[in-house]
């Protein structure tokens, strides 16, 4: 099967599940449901594709396949924030307080983070294992912090942390949805520039180097573009630590190619379907017993699970 | 030319180039040797941009290394490492096709294919160009990698130890396509190698390093010659005349 041929069969597989979603058991209320749906399924496709694409760059830029930043301390380091403003200011406050001010400090500060593990792996001359060992000493260390926030908390409270550690499209506040669409906007166009080079990059630092591609300069500002992308989505639904893993693997099973434009158009297709046919299975089959995160997760983790696996008879 | 001054490289306190200098002359084969961990690749790696060196200066056609755009010293100096794992699947086409990166920067005219197709010619790789590299052996590998570097067209082109883990015939096509180069395409070669015959044979210069730092430098009849040798390798290397060629007998 040529690619251009799997991209159409995808394409088509994420419309219909789009079409599924919107106009199913629509009832009689469909003037009132219609437009939330609409909402929904616009972000899963931000969401979705901004992890999707996020996931292939990093995975290229630093040559492997089993680690994403959600895997390596950033979603940990999210759970921290959302118990951290908790434990200060108590969810009244935090309700009240406005969710712009707690969506721009997680933002930043998740780029900060972004940021400072890029310092560790790539300018130290560190190598992976390194940024591996980095992330998951950060990861448990903050799910540790957030663990022991969480048992001081009143329980009320806590309900409140709990509902921020499942991913949920269910309710995405409006106005934060536009401020999430322009800056990864202005990422995405700001990431053109650098396109040119990712097939170049996936064959390895020394050979990108001979081939005249400035490393340094554009892998930072690769990795800028990555952790912006993947903070504002964290931010906007929640975590779903596996996602990204799941569908840039899937993706490079399914279309066997090096070419990173119809990799990552591949994992952004393919990332929103599991997302609409996973939101589906979540509202129709559990009827909201169970979240997305819970299901992308569980797959996810199996697949990682398998991933390393085969990794280490290879 | 190519020229290094006064260069050092230390990794933790640990000097691996000493005060290396170094001129490289156009449109010559220059070989490298020395015992391992004598820091041969780091030079080669330094001379490259791979890697960025502590003390001294690189001055590549009276530029100084640091002060050539990526690009532009990309149509000038090529590097093919000692190893090269790929993490992607590629058939050798698609390999050489890389090479034209720094002119076409991933959207290849058809000069940049006439480029790539001289190039598979040059390797004689043109029946197997579809295969993939993973299924190639050893040899037709190091040709591949060898022909992304011809295909990438540049005056200099840096190899290190490309004739490792092969076998003698293909070992002796490698080093006269590396010969052809200089003499038909007036290219300037620069190697990493182990086998002193090899050196002996086909280079016009040789360069000895030791510990970080280079003992002897010259034409090569100049340094294969037991006295030197001995100081390199701290062996007693008999060299016998045989027609044109001084080959070393090692094994003893
Ligand atoms: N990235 C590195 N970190 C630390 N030490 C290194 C590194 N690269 C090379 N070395 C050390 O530098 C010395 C010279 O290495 P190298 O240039 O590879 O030698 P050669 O190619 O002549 O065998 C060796 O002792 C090696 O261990
Ligand atoms: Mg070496």
């Amino acid at each position: 099967m040529r690619n251009s041929t799997k991209l159409v069969i995808l394409s088509v597989l994420a419309v219909v599940l789009i079409l599924a979603f919107l106009f199913t058991d629509l009832g009689s209320n469909w003037d009132y449901i219609l437009p939330k749906r609409t909402m929904k399924i616009i972000s899963i496709i931000l969401t979705g594709s901004a992890i999707a694409f996020s996931t292939v760059i990093f995975q290229t830029i630093t040559n492997n396949r089993i680690l994403t930043p959600s895997i390596i301390g950033l979603d940990s380091l999210y759970l921290l924030i959302q118990t951290f403003i908790i434990f200060l200011f108590g969810s009244t406050h935090m309700t009240l307080m406005n969710q712009h001010v707690n969506f721009f400090i997680s933002v930043i500060l998740m780029i900060l983070f972004s940021l400072g593990l890029y310092h560790f792996l790539f300018k130290r001359e560190g190598n992976i294992y390194f940024l591996l060992l980095i992330g998951l000493i950060f990861g448990t260390f903050f799910s540790s912090l957030s663990d022991f926030m969480q048992v001081l908390i009143d329980p009320n409270e806590f309900q409140i942390v709990q509902d921020a550690m499942f991913a949920s499209f269910n309710n995405v506040n409006t106005e934060l949805f536009y401020v999430a669409l322009l800056i990864m906007g202005l990422a995405t166009l700001y990431f053109l520039k650098f396109e040119k080079y990712l097939d170049v990059l996936s064959l390895g630092k020394d050979t990108a180097i001979n081939l005249g591609v400035d490393y340094d300069r554009v892998v930072q500002r690769l990795f800028i573009i990555i952790a912006i992308l993947i903070s504002v989505a964290t931010v906007l639904v929640g975590p779903i630590t596996f996602l990204g893993l799941l569908v840039a693997n899937v993706a490079y099973e399914f279309l066997k190619t090096y070419r990173h434009r119809i990799l990552i158009l591949g994992a952004i297709l393919i990332s929103i379907i599991a997302l609409v046919a996973g939101q589906l299975i979540v509202e129709r089959i559990f009827t909201f017993s169970t979240t997305i995160s819970v299901i992308i997760n569980f797959i996810g983790g199996v697949y990682f699970i398998y991933l390393l696996l085969k990794e280490s008879r290879a | 030319m190519i020229k290094v001054k006064n260069l050092s490289k230390k990794y933790n306190d640990k000097t691996v180039v000493d005060n290396v200098s170094v001129n490289i002359k156009k449109g010559k084969i220059t070989s490298f040797i020395g015992p391992n961990g004598a820091g041969k690749s780091t030079l080669l790696s330094a001379v490259s941009r791979l890697i960025k060196h502590d003390v001294g200066e690189i001055m590549i056609d009276k530029k100084e290394i640091n002060s050539w755009k990526s690009n532009e010293l990309s149509k000038k100096v090529a590097i093919l490492k000692q190893a090269n794992n790929l993490n992607v699947r590629l058939t050798i086409r698609e390999l050489v096709s890389f090479g034209r990166f720094p002119y076409s920067q991933g959207n290849l005219t058809q000069e940049d294919w006439d480029k790539v197709d001289e190039a598979l010619s040059f390797m004689e790789l043109h029946e197997i160009e579809n295969q993939f590299l993973d299924e190639l052996s050893g040899g037709q590998r190091q040709r591949a990698f060898i022909a992304m570097v011809i295909a990438q067209d540049t005056e200099y082109i840096l190899l290190d130890e490309p004739l490792n883990n092969l076998d003698m015939k293909h070992s002796v096509q490698i080093m006269k396509v590396l010969r052809r180069l200089v003499d038909e395409l007036g290219k300037t070669v620069i190697l990493v190698i182990h086998d002193i015959n090899f050196a002996s044979f086909y280079s016009d210069y040789v360069v000895a390093l030791k510990n970080g730092e280079i003992i002897r430098q010259g034409p090569t009849n100049e340094i294969i010659e037991q006295g030197t040798l001995k100081e390199i390798y701290d062996m007693d290397i008999p060299i016998k005349q045989i027609d044109k060629c001084r080959v070393c007998v090692y094994f003893a």
